[in-house]
C-alpha cells in the first residue's frame, strides 16, 4: 500500500535540477500541507472498510478493489479536494458526518446511506484525506 | 454467512470429492512418473554406466509400462466414476436454471400451489440430499460450474441437460460460468446456498410469497420509483408487476446475498450504484443506466428493493 503524500524525489543530473525544482514548487501547490488528520481514524480500517461496503460500486478509488463505478465522482486526490459533495467544506469532521449520513449534510444527494457507523466514517475520513 | 471463494480442493459434496480423489490421484501419479523419468536421465549422465538394449526399453517403457498403468488407471476410474451421482431428477428435488447472458433465472417448484418460483443468480437447495438441477439457455451455450459441489454441465439453448448437486452440510459455493459467453463472461457467477432441510421449506415457502406491502413512506416511494422508471418492462415483482421475464424476478431481491450475478455484495447502496449505472460496473449488461432519476427517488428504490426479503 501507497500513499502520495511526499514530494516527488529530485532528479540527479544537474540540467533538469532546474526544471525539478519548478515542478516540485509547482506540485507543492496544496501538496506540501501536511494531511488532515482525522481524531480516532485509522486509514488502513478505512480501506478496508471502503472495501466491505463496495464504495468502488460508484466510486473509482485508486487501491479499493472493485468494479470502479461511475455514478459518483472519483475519490482519487480525494485529500486535496475543497469540497465534498460540491460545497460542503471538505474537513475531517464533515467527511466523517457526510459518510456517516449523507442525506443529512445535503437532502436530495444520490449517495446513499450505508449504515456505516459512526467511528467506521472516522477511519474511512482518515483514509480518503490522505489519498492525494 | 459468508462467500469463501470457489476451489475445487475443498469438496463439499460426494460427487465433488470423487472428482477431487481423481485429480489427486493423477496428479500423484504423474509427480511419481515425473519424477522416475528424472531420476533415469541422472542415471543416464553417469560415465561409468552401463547401456541397455534399446529393445528393453521400447518393450518396457514404451509398451509394458503405458499399458500397465493405463490400463489400471481406466479400470479405477471407470470405476470411480460409477459411483457419481446420476444426472435424473427421479428421486431428487428438481429446480430449473435457466443461463442468460449474463446472469442465471432459477425456477423452483412451490409443493403447497403447485406453481413455479422464480429468482436468480442464487440457487437454494436443501444441505444432505441430491438436488437435481434441470438446465438451459435462452441465449448461446453457457455451462454452469459450482465446483465444491460438481463437475461442469453445458447450458445448451433449445435443450435441456442435468447437473445433480449434493452439498453434504449447509454453506454457501460460489459458481460460475464456465464457458466463454460473451462480454460479461467473467461477472457471470452464481452462488450455491445449502440450508438444513427444515429451513430450506422455510425459505421456499416465504419465496413464494408475493412482495410484502411498504412498511414506510420510503419504501412506498421506492415502489412507486420503481414504477415511474418502468423498471416492470424488465423485471418481475410478484404482487406489483408481473409477466416481465427480461431481467431477473426482484419479488425477493432483498434477500439474496448478491446482485448483478455475483458482481456485487447486495445493500442499498451497491443498489444504488447498479441502477444509477449498471453499464460502469457490467458493461454490456442488458440494463440501461436510469439516467433520468433524482436522488430522492434513487435512494427510495434502493431502499425498496432492500426490503424485498
Amino acid at each position: 500500500m501507497r500513499y502520495h503524500f511526499s514530494l516527488p524525489a529530485l532528479p540527479h543530473a544537474r540540467p533538469l535540477c532546474a526544471a525539478g525544482l519548478c515542478l516540485a514548487l509547482l506540485a507543492g501547490c496544496g501538496k506540501d500541507e501536511a494531511p488532515k488528520q482525522v481524531g480516532g481514524g485509522a486509514p488502513v480500517k478505512g480501506q478496508r472498510l471502503m472495501a466491505q461496503y463496495q464504495c468502488a460500486a460508484c466510486h473509482t478509488i485508486p487501491e479499493v478493489p472493485g468494479p470502479a463505478g461511475n455514478a459518483g465522482p472519483p475519490l482519487a486526490q480525494f485529500g486535496l479536494r475543497s469540497y465534498i459533495a460540491g460545497g460542503i467544506p471538505n474537513t475531517p469532521d464533515n467527511l466523517s458526518r457526510w459518510l456517516d449520513n449523507p442525506q443529512a449534510l445535503k437532502p436530495g444527494t444520490t449517495m446513499p446511506d450505508l449504515g456505516v457507523s459512526p467511528e467506521e466514517a472516522r477511519h474511512m475520513a482518515a483514509y480518503l484525506l490522505l489519498l492525494r | 454467512m459468508s462467500a469463501p471463494l470457489q476451489s475445487v480442493l475443498h469438496p463439499a459434496g460426494p460427487d465433488a470429492a470423487i472428482i477431487a480423489h481423481l485429480s489427486w490421484v493423477l496428479f500423484g501419479g504423474g509427480a511419481v512418473i515425473f519424477v522416475a523419468v528424472m531420476a533415469l536421465m541422472v542415471l543416464s549422465m553417469r560415465r561409468d554406466g552401463r547401456p541397455v538394449a534399446a529393445r528393453w526399453w521400447i518393450a518396457g517403457a514404451g509398451i509394458a509400462f503405458p499399458v500397465v498403468v493405463l490400463t489400471a488407471l481406466l479400470v479405477w476410474s471407470t470405476w470411480r466414476s460409477a459411483e457419481l451421482s446420476p444426472q435424473t431428477s427421479r428421486g431428487a428435488m428438481s429446480i430449473g436454471v435457466t443461463a442468460k447472458m449474463w446472469w442465471w433465472e432459477v425456477r423452483y417448484h412451490d409443493p403447497v400451489s403447485g406453481r413455479e418460483v422464480v429468482s436468480a443468480n442464487e440457487i437454494r437447495i436443501p444441505a444432505g440430499r441430491p438436488v437435481y438441477l434441470g438446465l438451459t439457455s435462452s441465449d448461446v451455450i453457457h455451462s454452469l460450474w459450482v465446483p465444491a459441489l460438481n463437475g461442469k454441465m453445458d447450458t445448451v439453448p433449445g435443450r435441456v441437460t442435468g447437473l445433480t448437486l449434493h452439498a453434504d452440510k449447509p454453506g454457501v459455493y460460489r459458481g460460475q460460468c464456465a464457458e466463454f459467453c460473451g462480454e460479461q463472461h467473467a461477472r457471470m457467477a452464481l452462488h450455491v446456498i445449502a440450508l438444513a432441510p427444515d429451513e430450506f421449506d422455510r425459505w421456499l415457502a416465504k419465496e413464494a410469497q408475493p412482495a410484502a406491502a411498504p412498511s414506510s413512506p420510503l419504501v412506498e416511494r421506492g415502489r412507486a420509483a420503481f414504477l415511474e422508471q418502468r423498471c416492470q418492462s424488465c423485471h418481475t415483482i410478484r404482487g406489483v408487476a408481473s409477466g416481465a421475464r427480461l431481467g431477473p424476478d426482484l419479488t425477493h431481491v432483498g434477500g439474496r446475498l448478491h446482485i448483478a450475478a455475483g458482481t456485487l455484495r447486495n445493500h442499498r447502496g451497491t443498489l444504488a450504484g447498479w441502477i444509477a449505472d449498471p453499464q460502469a460496473i457490467k458493461p454490456g449488461a442488458r440494463m440501461p443506466a436510469a439516467t433520468d432519476i433524482d436522488g430522492d427517488s434513487l435512494q427510495a428504490l434502493a431502499a425498496y428493493l432492500e426490503q424485498l426479503k
